[in-house]
């Protein structure tokens, strides 16, 4: 009998020890309590490798439920600066399981979110006597800048589909929201450690397990390094101060993004520490939409700051040569229809047409080639051009390193046959395309970056805001040339048009001593006041910088893109202002442009 | 003094060294146990005696001067003090309640200052060496009524009076001497109406929500009629040997069980569960009607069995419903796995479950053990100090424990049957049954087999009083070994 017992005893042990792990799971969810080590999140510097973001320490006060009884409630809120009645809100708020589905009586639950450390040290002589209530220390996001909230963006809690996206986070983690916070996350909050602590029956901790020796250190972010200019960028937001409008300047050797203003903006401080939902929700509020980056995300008419793709277009297809001639009698004039253009010289070649913006002269270029019987067909015609304007970056997203770009608009053969039906459309039906008018929409960034390929004569880089990331290079997708499809001799000559229009054509307001810019404006109609539009480089040859201006409602684009870019590139090429520049840029800024309160 | 020379070296030749070797290795593996499971994080130092462990090394020191001193004292001794040492421990016994302090909800500990005695885990000897000098008398037999009653009372005392004091576990174990009872002839039918009687309790209650495939009727209720009938037919067999209808029977009731079942089975009116309780009765009157004609008795009682086994497994809701408290029935329930209670009473043996299954099959290390140290499992340095083996020595450790103990019982048996005196082989008996009782159910409770009573793991679980206890219990039969080539010259 005893044998049998032992046996019996025997067969239970091997099927308790040897043949499941369920036992030893439940005793090391028993045993161990993984604290997480949160690192410090990576730092952003500006182009000059000045620090614009870091962290400060703050402090979440969590509670624990079971422990947390008979604390002078009033002198605890006093101590916290929180009223009785939020006192009593928030801990119903931890109670319901709807709102805190995690919620346990024994484990520490989030009070309040990080309140700043001098107001800690206050609450940390006080915490004896308040049972139940303990700190955890995280970090803030600090601005050494006022400048480049919509490329910096900001830190937030992790919602709960961040939390069902990426398996990384739990509940109370923190995530960048917008900007590159959102775009280099991974790079950013590094990698979170664990210590593994030894937790007893009744929850109490003691000690670390083995000495700590399955513990992970946390590994701090990776540093980003931007390639905006910070005076640069403070220069573009005063300018554009009281007036909707964007300026994008671009590096074009390297594609690197010297500036990205979206006006109006907003104080990156705004979203930062306890104030950062009540602030949200007012800039979310305001009609003019702060948070909205207009600069990637805004799909504005190009004006004609778009013949110069044109022109490039039909020289490489070869519906014009550099010496072919249009008449322009005020205006593009085909039977009955009429498209106005302003007095000058006729008939015109590409590079005056250029230099005095002509309207007539690329549609004309612009009919002859939708219209020309080579292709065979307009439809083909037309997707010959399209596939031009999509080679030029226009139509699809340029993958800046930034959430939320938009594609802007390129229509396509199909669009118009929807439009207007197969074959009952052609060159004269959607003539306003070649004046960047009609159908066709770009964001200001890519206004900026089709500056740059002219500046480059042919080829961009993605633009991008990080140029460098500690710990490894940039993605390579921002290190590669994009060809267009036309060859560098008639960005010469597209580019000598800019240059004359500088010297004596539309943009003759832009005109820096010393700087040989390149420029072009665009006025695109709408239904209010025309939008302002300029774009330009410098210095022509061997250029260091492009830039395209987009002021909403500005009227002409010498009105205010022209001054503007201008001020910009001197800003960049000289380091500073000439004093009369400096006026100059106190008058802009000073110039506010009444919208509407419901204007877009 | 030459006389004591002699005697004392005749002792050790004479002695049961291999007692002696399980015995002290056994110890050594239960200090260390108590060392894992005292252990504490904060408090590292293992010699300190004010810690268990460094308390639990004087006991230890004191029951091998203890054992020591059993060995040198005359044999005679204890069979010419039994029964007054019997007496006075029932004295203690009914007089403990009433001087003892509540400890844990018990009345068994008497505090003589710094230490705490439990007169339970001496009364064990106590009464095996009473019983022994009893049954071991010249003309004792189980087969009188009266001296067979005699010897139950002898055990029935005790128990009652442990139960006083609430300590169920303790009051248990005295059901070991049925064991010593069987071996001295009492009929083993006792015994094996009390093994089905468990059988037909647990296999009623476990399967009794399991359907039979195609019908109503439980698992349950099927099984456990089916075993009455073929406990009937055993008994038939075993104790009316060659029974010439037992081939009629079996096949006549194998025949109703199996159309039964099918009938059952396309006629849902035809009920299994009313056809195999019929079948029973059946076979019952068929064994009394034959019982009349030939006057085999046997049979008759056999009938008894079965008619009782029935009543038994129908009157078992009730018993579990109506006469078990609310907390026995609760751990009833969570023992047949009918109930999953892990906070509450199913939380011990969960937890011991956890720490023993973690050990996996080399265990965590000594001293590496997670779930004992950091107090999972609740009294883990007694009654469920065999956790500690399971989670820091592994399969290994515990196996080795589990053939030590088998070992040493196997060890007792034997040198009880070679004893030629039948006191020493009645007290072997009782040692034997005492040590099996404890490790069957001790060990088969931290592994979820048995039910929890609180009794000690022998020279595992942390306590003076158990361990010299059980030191007592084991030396004192040593002695009477080592003295049995006297009674034979």
């Amino acid at each position: 009998m005893a044998v049998v017992i032992i046996l019996i005893y025997i067969v239970r042990l091997m099927s308790l020890q040897l043949f499941t792990s369920d036992y030893k799971t439940g005793a090391d969810s028993n045993a161990f309590f993984k604290k997480i080590q949160y690192p410090a999140r990576g730092l952003i510097y500006d182009r000059d490798s000045t620090l614009m973001v870091y962290n400060e320490s703050a402090y979440n006060i969590m509670v624990v439920m079971e422990e947390q009884h008979g604390i002078d409630t009033l002198d605890f809120c006093n101590t916290i600066g929180i009223t009785k009645q939020d006192y009593i809100n928030r801990m119903a708020q931890i109670k319901d399981p709807r709102l805190n589905p995690g919620y346990s009586r024994y484990t520490p639950q989030m009070f309040i979110d990080r309140i700043p450390a001098d107001q800690y040290a206050v609450f940390q002589e006080k915490l004896y006597k308040f049972k139940g209530f303990y700190a955890e220390q995280r970090t803030v996001r600090k601005y050494s800048t006022t400048v480049g909230a919509h490329v910096l963006g900001d830190v937030g809690e992790v919602s709960r589909s961040d939390i069902e996206k990426d398996e990384y986070y739990r509940q109370g983690d923190y995530i960048g929201k917008l900007g590159i916070e959102s775009y280099y996350e991974k790079d950013l909050r590094g990698q979170k450690g664990v210590q593994i602590l030894l937790r007893d029956v009744r929850g109490r901790i003691k000690g670390s397990y083995q000495n700590g020796r399955y513990d992970k250190a946390a590994v701090p972010g990776n540093n980003l390094y931007l390639s905006l200019d910070q005076d640069l960028q403070s220069l573009g937001e005063k300018l554009l101060k009281g007036k909707i409008g964007t300026i994008v300047a671009i590096e074009p050797a390297t594609g690197e993004v010297l500036c990205l203003v979206s006006s109006p903006s907003y104080d990156p401080h705004m979203l930062i520490g306890a104030d950062r939902s009540q602030n949200y929700a007012k800039l979310a509020s305001d009609p003019h939409k702060p948070l909205y980056n207009r600069a990637i995300m805004g799909q504005y008419p190009p004006g004609s700051t778009f013949k110069t793709s044109q022109g490039l277009t039909f020289l490489q297809e070869g519906v014009v040569t550099p010496t072919t001639s249009y008449p322009c009698y005020r205006g593009f004039l085909l039977g009955r229809f009429r498209l106005g253009c302003h007095g000058h010289a006729s008939p015109v070649q590409l590079r005056f047409a250029i230099q005095t913006s002509c309207n007539a002269y690329f549609c004309w270029g612009f009919y002859h080639m939708i219209n020309k019987r080579r292709y065979g067909s307009v439809y083909a015609a037309f997707t010959k051009w399209k596939d031009y304007m999509v080679s030029m970056g226009f139509g699809y997203k340029l993958g800046i390193d930034l959430p939320g770009e938009k594609r802007g608009f390129i229509p396509n053969s199909d669009y118009y046959d929807k439009w207007y039906g197969h074959n009952h459309w052609n060159g004269q039906t959607i003539i306003s395309d070649a004046i960047g008018q009609g159908e066709v929409l770009l964001t200001p960034l890519q206004i900026a970056n089709l500056c740059a390929t002219i500046a480059n004569r042919g080829y961009y880089y993605t633009p991008h805001v990080v140029r460098k990331i500690e710990g490894h290079d940039i993605d390579t997708s921002f290190t590669r040339r994009h060809y267009t499809m036309v060859d560098k001799k008639y960005y010469d000559l597209v580019a000598e048009g800019m240059r004359a229009a500088v010297l004596g054509g539309t943009c003759r307001g832009g005109a820096i001593p010393g700087i040989d810019l390149c420029g072009k404006t665009g006025t695109a109609q709408n239904h209010g006041r025309d939008h302002s539009i300029f774009m330009g480089f410098a210095p022509m040859n061997n250029p260091k910088i492009a830039v395209s201006v987009y002021v909403e409602n500005g009227g002409f684009g010498a009105t205010f893109g022209v001054p503007i870019g201008s001020l910009i590139v001197e800003q960049y090429l000289n380091g500073q202002l000439s004093p009369s520049s400096e006026t100059k840029a106190n008058t802009i800024s000073q110039h506010t442009i009444s919208y509407g309160t419901n204007s877009r | 003094m030459a006389l004591t020379q002699d005697n004392t070296t005749s002792i050790f030749r004479s002695i049961d060294w291999w007692t002696i070797l399980i015995y002290i290795v056994l110890l050594a593996m239960g200090w260390i146990s108590v060392v894992g499971a005292s252990y504490s994080f904060d408090n590292t130092d293992i010699l300190d005696f004010s810690a268990r462990s460094g308390k639990q090394l004087t006991w230890i020191g004191c029951s091998l001067v203890l054992g020591l001193i059993l060995l040198l004292t005359d044999d005679r001794l204890f069979d010419t003090l039994a029964n007054i040492i019997y007496v006075a421990m029932m004295a203690l016994l009914l007089v403990t309640p009433f001087i003892a302090t509540n400890i844990k909800g018990s009345y068994s500990w008497i505090s003589l200052g710094a230490v705490n005695i439990q007169p339970a885990e001496f009364a064990k000897c106590a009464t095996a060496l009473a019983l022994a000098g009893y049954m071991g008398s010249y003309n004792f037999t189980l087969e009188d009524r009266k001296k067979f009653l005699g010897a139950l009372t002898m055990v029935l005392i005790p128990i009652v009076l442990i139960f006083l004091q609430r300590e169920t576990g303790s009051a248990l174990v005295y059901l070991s001497f049925f064991l010593v009872f069987y071996r001295e002839g009492m009929s083993g039918s006792v015994l094996f109406v009390a093994f089905a009687a468990v059988v037909y309790f647990v296999v009623g209650l476990k399967f009794d929500n399991v359907s039979m495939p195609g019908l109503e009727t439980s698992v349950g209720t099927f099984a456990t009629i089916s075993l009455i009938w073929l406990f009937t037919l055993i008994l038939v067999r075993i104790y009316v040997g060659e029974y010439s209808r037992l081939g009629r029977l079996t096949l006549w009731g194998l025949l109703t069980i199996g159309c039964g079942y099918a009938l059952n089975c396309f006629m849902p009116q035809i009920k299994i569960s009313l056809i195999l309780p019929l079948l029973c009765v059946v076979t019952a009157i068929y064994l009394v009607v034959d019982a009349l004609r030939t006057h085999l008795n046997r049979l008759l009682l056999i009938a008894t069995f079965t008619i009782g086994s029935l009543a038994m497994f129908y009157s078992t809701d009730y018993v579990l419903n109506n006469v078990l408290q609310p907390h026995q029935q609760q751990r009833v329930k969570v023992l047949l796995g009918l109930e999953e209670d892990l906070a509450g009473a199913g939380y011990n043996v969960h937890q011991s479950e956890i720490a023993i299954g973690s050990g996996g099959f080399w265990g965590k290390g000594f001293l590496n053990g997670t779930q004992t140290k950091l107090k999972y499992v609740p009294e883990q340095d007694t009654d469920f100090i065999f956790c500690t083996v399971g989670e820091e020595h592994g399969f290994v450790g515990c196996t080795i424990v589990l053939l030590l103990f088998l070992a040493l019982i196997l060890r007792l048996i034997h040198v009880a049957e070679r004893q030629t005196s039948k006191t020493a082989r009645i007290y072997g008996y009782c040692v034997v049954s005492i040590f099996l009782f404890h490790i069957f159910i001790n060990i088969g409770m931290v592994m979820g087999i048995t039910p929890v009573i609180g009794i000690p793991l022998p020279f595992f679980s942390y306590g003076g009083s158990s361990l010299w206890g059980f030191t007592l219990l084991l030396f004192i039969f040593l002695r009477m070994d080592a003295a049995r080539n006297k009674y034979r010259r």
